[in-house]
């Protein structure tokens, strides 16, 4: 675990507080028997937002917090931990696009209404099912995008689009040009196949030629946070089961084969806390960041691959149940697992970063 | 060297595979080609078409459908060979044995090997003709792992059992005739006191909860038994003999599950036909993605040599039988199955990863069910770890310290 200020276990805290209580799994459960395509709870969201966490990483001036990454991924991994169904991090990392590529102008338009949760911004960047940033057809000409954007989180929700096209990025609002078709993911949560019709467009002509590549490497570090709590949560209630769950006349805590298993997944998961938590110091310090995200996304990918497999192997038969949890979390992961980069995309930007 | 007898037995091969090209010419309908069986189907029974009605009878008729079961239980009474033949012809045409489910993978080798001739009469003709299905009640809430743990109790009344209890995960409970259980006909010894009895699912007092599991079906359910009247000659075996009974059925069930072969049809297609449709190949038709292709070829290569072990297994026990070499097989396929299932998913991306609804294909869509199906795969008829204590302690002699 990172050494955390004052202010960041307060946060901390506070966020481990609230899902505990006010977002358990059971919340989730209601959204998705709610069956609403934007998939989250509004006035959850509004609450969250209330308590500064949308603006965690947005400046005071635009009525944030600026208390920067490693707290937004504190904050997010917390809600990985529930399964807390929220644009949290979808908005957020609309946020930071418009932080490092919008002009004065477009970041007093749009972040207050961010951090404050009005507004619902996502981002829109791939064009087919797997990852892959290089191949854009989105066009823009004459202040006017063109394209299909596939699988876009939170979409439903979304007032606001950070469109990746082929020569840049582009803040387009929802309206008349841009339409949606549901996609339902095995995570039952909000994504859609979003087509923008000669939809306005305003380009973040900011952040240099590496704009796209820093925004998804936000994506990914905020998206590993989330499964790091995903991954958390899974090992935890493991364990717990291991230790009361009687077999043999025993617990099944005291089979040395389980207690190996379970000390090669705690291993595993104080890599991946390791890896997601550089990731998060990478971009407060501004320093490396290519290389952390890829590593931390990479490391979330193997982990937490492996311990939603292990979690509901560990349980036997109610491992398989619709009625336990940790079913959920395997449905959820291997989507994040996807997004914004796979682990064959991520093993091959990483040997390309590092030149060979 | 008697070569004559060998020209004969190779000339009976031919005339019973001329038989069975001119069966399936007569009785397999064309439009089933390629599908499956809607009795074995995992998720739940599909209703019977007409055609696959008639193609069930055919095959149940002459008994194919449990080719090598013995002709006076309405088996096919085939050899090994020729049941051999009469895959490879069906697979030839794109048919499939229609006959499946529980009886066939377990209950019925098992009755065979340990039921009284009564018994066999009774129940192994309609399970030949796939006219029953029997579901397998073993698990309890406390007794899974630890099966012998089991509690439901069948108090001897003279004329009959008197079963209280309660079953749970039991596959297809819903949709089932008969179930085989394991009872408890004795408290004071954990194993000896185990004994293996049928129960008609219809009796009074037998009642089922479908449990919903993660891939959104509820293919298995609680099974609950209060006062249910069952006639003692539904003893399989004597009194106390079910744990060496009920042991030799997992034995089947394992072997069936590993799946060698019933697997490698479900697999169908490679992982590699399937990459090129999803993701870019370069000016030589090879992968693009190197770290995809060194995947796919690393799992492909260990597939080709679990069918391989597959194959030496079942070449080695002549005799058909089933052995502890099945926990190998189990713990091996069941893994590589599940494996193939993420691999899919990385090479889909979330194409792969579709639950409901527009934008997905059926196949798909059907994928992803079997993905989050297949994890009970390494969980049932016996974990993986379960497997491994098997093979330590029983295969490699690991014994626990005396
Ligand atoms: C889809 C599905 C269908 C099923 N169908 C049927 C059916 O038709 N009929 C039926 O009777 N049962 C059925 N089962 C039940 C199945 O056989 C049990 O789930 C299985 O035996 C495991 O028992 P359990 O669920 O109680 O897990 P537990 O025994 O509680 O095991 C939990 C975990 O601990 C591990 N473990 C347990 N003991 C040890 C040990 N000594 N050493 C190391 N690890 C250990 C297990 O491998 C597992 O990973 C089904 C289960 C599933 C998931």
């Amino acid at each position: 675990m990172a050494v955390l200020n004052e202010e960041q276990e307060m946060l901390r805290d506070m966020a481990r507080e609230w899902t505990s209580k006010e977002s358990p799994v059971t919340e989730f459960r209601k959204v998705r028997a709610g069956g609403a395509e934007e998939a989250f709870d509004r006035k959850a969201y509004a609450t969250m937002a209330e308590m500064g966490w949308v603006g965690v990483v947005i400046p005071e001036a635009h009525g944030g917090s600026d208390f920067g990454w490693l707290s937004a991924g504190l904050v997010v991994e917390e809600l990985g931990k529930t399964l807390t169904a929220s644009p949290l991090v979808a908005s957020t990392i609309a946020a930071s696009a418009i932080l490092l590529g919008g002009s004065d102008e477009q970041q007093a338009k749009w972040l207050p209404g961010l951090a404050s949760g009005e507004i619902i911004g996502t981002l829109a960047v791939d064009e087919g099912s797997r990852h892959d940033p290089a191949k854009l057809e989105t066009t823009v000409s004459g202040g006017k995008l063109s394209g299909t954007k596939a699988f876009v989180h939170e979409a439903h929700g979304a007032d606001l689009f950070v469109v990746a096209a082929s020569d840049g990025l582009y803040l387009v609002e929802k309206g008349e040009a841009v339409s949606l078709s549901t996609r339902k993911l095995t995570d039952q949560r909000s994504h859609a196949e979003v087509v923008f019709d000669g939809a306005a467009a305003d380009r973040l002509a900011g952040g240099g030629d590496s704009l796209l590549d820093d925004v998804l490497d936000r994506a990914r570090i905020l998206t590993a946070s989330e499964m790091l709590g995903m991954a958390q949560a899974v090992f935890d209630v493991t364990l717990d089961y291991l230790k009361q769950r009687v077999q043999f006349n025993q617990v099944l805590a005291t089979f040395q084969a389980l207690q190996h298993r379970m000390a090669d997944l705690f291993g595993d998961l104080t890599m991946m806390r390791s890896a997601v938590e550089g990731g998060l110091q990478a971009l407060d310090s501004g320093f490396g960041v290519a290389r952390a995200a890829t590593i931390a996304k990479a490391e979330a990918n193997r982990v937490l691959n492996i311990v939603s497999r292990e979690g509901v192997q560990l349980h036997g038969g109610m491992g398989m149940t619709d009625d336990y949890d940790i079913g959920l979390y395997l449905k959820r992961a291997r989507v994040l697992e996807a997004s914004f980069g796979g682990t064959a995309f991520l093993k091959n930007r990483f040997a390309t970063i590092g030149g060979y | 060297m008697a070569t004559q007898p060998q020209i004969d037995s190779h000339s009976g091969e031919e005339a019973f595979r001329e038989e069975v090209v001119q069966f399936l010419a007569e009785h397999f309908p064309p439009e089933l080609k390629g599908k499956g069986n809607a009795l074995a189907s995992v998720e739940g029974p599909d209703q019977e078409t007409p055609a696959q009605e008639g193609w069930r009878k055919a095959v149940g008729e002459r008994g194919w459908g449990t080719p090598t079961w013995p002709k006076e239980y309405g088996g096919g009474g085939l050899s090994r060979k020729q049941a051999a033949i009469l895959n490879e012809e069906m697979a030839k045409v794109g048919a499939f044995n229609p006959i499946g489910g529980m009886g066939v993978m377990m209950f019925g080798p098992t009755l065979l090997e340990y039921g009284s001739e009564e018994q066999k009469l009774a129940h192994i003709p309609p399970i030949s003709r796939g006219e029953i299905r029997w579901c397998q009640g073993y698990s309890e809430p406390n007794a899974g792992s630890d099966l012998a743990n089991l509690q439901m109790m069948a108090e001897d009344k003279g004329d009959h059992y008197l079963v209280n209890g309660q079953k749970t995960w039991t596959s297809g409970g819903q949709w089932a005739d008969k179930s085989f259980c394991l009872v408890r006909t004795d408290r004071s010894d954990k194993h000896k006191g185990i004994s293996f009895l049928l129960i008609d699912m219809d009796a009074p007092g037998v009642e089922v909860r479908p449990i919903q599991m993660i891939s959104g079906m509820s293919p298995f359910c609680e099974t609950f038994f209060t006062d249910v009247k069952v006639p003692k000659g539904n003893l399989v075996g004597k009194e106390g003999e079910g744990w060496t009974i009920g042991k030799r059925l997992l034995q089947h069930e394992r072997t069936n599950l590993s799946g060698g072969g019933s697997m490698a049809r479900l697999m169908g297609a490679s992982l590699a036909d399937i990459a090129k449709k999803y993701v870019d190949t370069d000016a030589d038709g090879q992968i693009a993605d190197k770290v995809l292709r060194d995947r796919i070829a690393d799992f492909e290569i260990r597939w080709g040599a679990f069918l391989l072990t597959a194959r030496r297994a079942s070449d080695e026990s002549k005799a058909g039988g089933v052995s502890e070499i099945s926990s190998v097989l189990k713990k091996l396929g069941t893994k590589l199955g599940q494996e193939r299932a993420e691999l899919m998913i990385e090479i889909m991306g979330l194409q792969g990863l579709g639950w409901e609804g527009e934008g997905f294909s059926e196949a798909e869509l059907g994928g992803v069910r079997a993905w989050l199906f297949g994890k009970a795969t390494t969980i049932y008829g016996g974990s993986t770890e379960i497997q491994n204590n098997i093979i330590a302690k029983r295969v490699l002699g690991m014994l626990d310290h005396q």
